[in-house]
């Protein structure tokens, strides 16, 4: 038996979204030479209903990028083989540009570490900003999101799953924990 | 998987994957710095016993892509030309901390038998008559680029089919995936086992065999391994076997024109459809870079590598 709990539905999840792209509006004073790139998997709808939400704000839908950041990792060595995406990143859509990470959950922060490496052999952005959905502590690398839809104190063992409709077919994410009395 | 040796002993889904890796890994090559740091610290070997250049500098370069240090050792002027044996080169490269090794031989086997003496991964670039397995694989990420698929496709393989490891990986690979293939050539130079094959036609007469087929793989005569009498002459092999316009008429109208290289210009194809926009040889190359950083990191990268 796993214990699960509720923390975002998908109204709290929409809601989410459409704050972070108000505060990506404003910190950056609208969206002129921005580009968000979406961390696969679940970064990529994210960061698409991010600038769709832009769009509704500012008239103007930044473009969207696709990192998958298997190429960049650090501990692959420690891990099965597992296939790596297409990523698809245009040069002039980061030189200069302001780039926006898009993720769904920030933990150690060692995948945007990984991220950051691989955007930064595309080009040299003006600035990374990241934006997460969930941020639940317990990082590894000093590394802070710009843009949080919640924060979650967790503690390690502790499994945070972001749900998104393009992907699973919902929106929702939920934290889940070992019940107590479970066999090992 | 510990090795790539060849396309026959893969199943359908394992040559599926590596082409999908092959597939994402493919946009490496627009990139302004193509040096990723996946296999920083990894040092592979080039061990090419037989004149190769294309392939040698693909696998060196996806090898550096990728940030693996890379060896390149050829016989002349190394202790093979001293007698030494192959396995003890190889037992010595291993000593220094190599971590795979890319093998090509003219003897069919080689590869097979020293991946059984060595632990590290054993690339096979192609050995003898027998495969030439990325070579394969590019072919058909090439196709499934062309066509969006390679299930139900017609494919000719035109040429010297007896002398060809690539016709063989071909072949396998194609059989696998669920394509039917043609086998076009002249009596003499195609083997009689290849008749018995499922899902494969043999024929002598290349307008039968380019009836209705999607693809055309055109091999290159290989007169250093033509040990005579095969052919009657080049210009007669040009007039029966050669891709031309005019045969290219036989096959569908949106038939894709491929060749494995280096051509010969005028003989087994004609340099009008080598460079028209049906001929999809430059894409091949390209394919072969990304198919080899595919391999180098799905043999190299991860921790349980079965």
């Amino acid at each position: 038996m796993k214990n699960q709990a509720l923390l975002l539905d998908a109204d709290a999840i929409r809601r989410a979204l459409m704050r972070i792209a108000h505060e990506i509006v404003e910190r950056n004073h609208g969206v002129a030479n921005m580009t968000l790139v979406g961390i696969r998997r679940r970064g990529v709808p994210l960061a698409h209903r991010i600038a769709a939400n832009i769009g509704t704000i500012e008239g103007e839908v930044p473009p969207v990028g696709v990192l998958d950041i298997g190429l960049y990792r650090d501990d692959w060595e420690q891990r099965p083989f597992s296939n790596v995406d297409a990523t698809s990143l245009a040069p002039n859509r980061i030189n200069g540009q302001v780039v926006v990470l898009v993720d769904d959950v920030l933990f150690t922060g060692r995948t945007i570490r990984a991220a950051m490496d691989a955007v930064s052999d595309f080009g040299r952005p003006k600035a990374i900003q990241l934006a997460v959905l969930i941020d639940r502590g317990h990082r590894e690398l000093p590394i802070r999101a710009d843009y949080v839809g919640k924060n979650v104190p967790t503690a390690r063992a502790e499994r945070v799953y972001v749900k998104v409709q393009e992907v699973d077919g919902m929106d929702q994410a939920y934290l889940e924990r070992d019940g107590k009395g479970e066999d090992a | 998987m510990k090795d790539l040796l060849t396309l026959e002993h893969l199943s359908a889904q394992d040559i599926e994957e590596l082409l999908d890796l092959s597939e994402n890994l493919g946009e490496i090559v627009d990139r302004p710095i193509k040096k990723l740091p996946t296999l920083r610290g990894k040092a592979v070997v080039n061990l090419f016993f037989e004149p190769s250049t294309r392939t040698r500098n693909s696998f060196e370069l996806a090898a550096k892509y990728l940030s693996a240090d890379v060896i390149n050792v050829q016989p002349s002027g190394s202790s093979v030309e001293k007698g030494e044996t192959l396995w003890d080169t190889a037992d010595n490269l291993v000593q220094m901390g190599i971590d795979a090794a890319i093998i090509r031989h003219k003897v069919s086997g080689v590869p097979q038998q020293l991946a059984q003496m060595v632990s590290i991964p054993i690339i096979n670039a192609g050995d003898g008559m027998h495969e030439h397995p990325t070579q394969g694989l590019l072919d058909m990420l090439t196709l499934r680029q062309a066509k969006g698929r390679i299930d139900g496709l017609r494919v000719a393989i035109v040429g010297d089919i007896l002398h060809s490891r690539v016709a063989r990986s071909d072949i396998w690979a194609l059989r696998a995936l669920g394509a039917d293939v043609v086998l076009i050539g002249p009596p003499s130079l195609m083997p009689d086992s290849f008749r018995q094959l499922s899902h494969v036609t043999v024929t002598t007469d290349l307008k039968e065999g380019l009836q209705g087929v999607d693809a055309i793989q055109v091999l290159r005569l290989q007169k250093e391994r033509q040990t005579g009498g095969d052919i009657p002459s080049l210009w007669e092999y040009r007039a029966r076997w050669g891709v031309t316009a005019h045969s290219l008429q036989w096959a569908k109208p949106d038939a894709i024109i491929m060749h494995p290289g280096p051509q010969n210009r005028g003989v087994e194809i004609d340099s009008d459809i080598l460079d028209s926009s049906r001929s999809w040889v430059g894409r091949q190359v390209r394919n072969g870079l990304a198919v080899r950083m595919a391999v180098l990191f799905r043999l190299l990268g991860g921790a349980h590598n079965e």
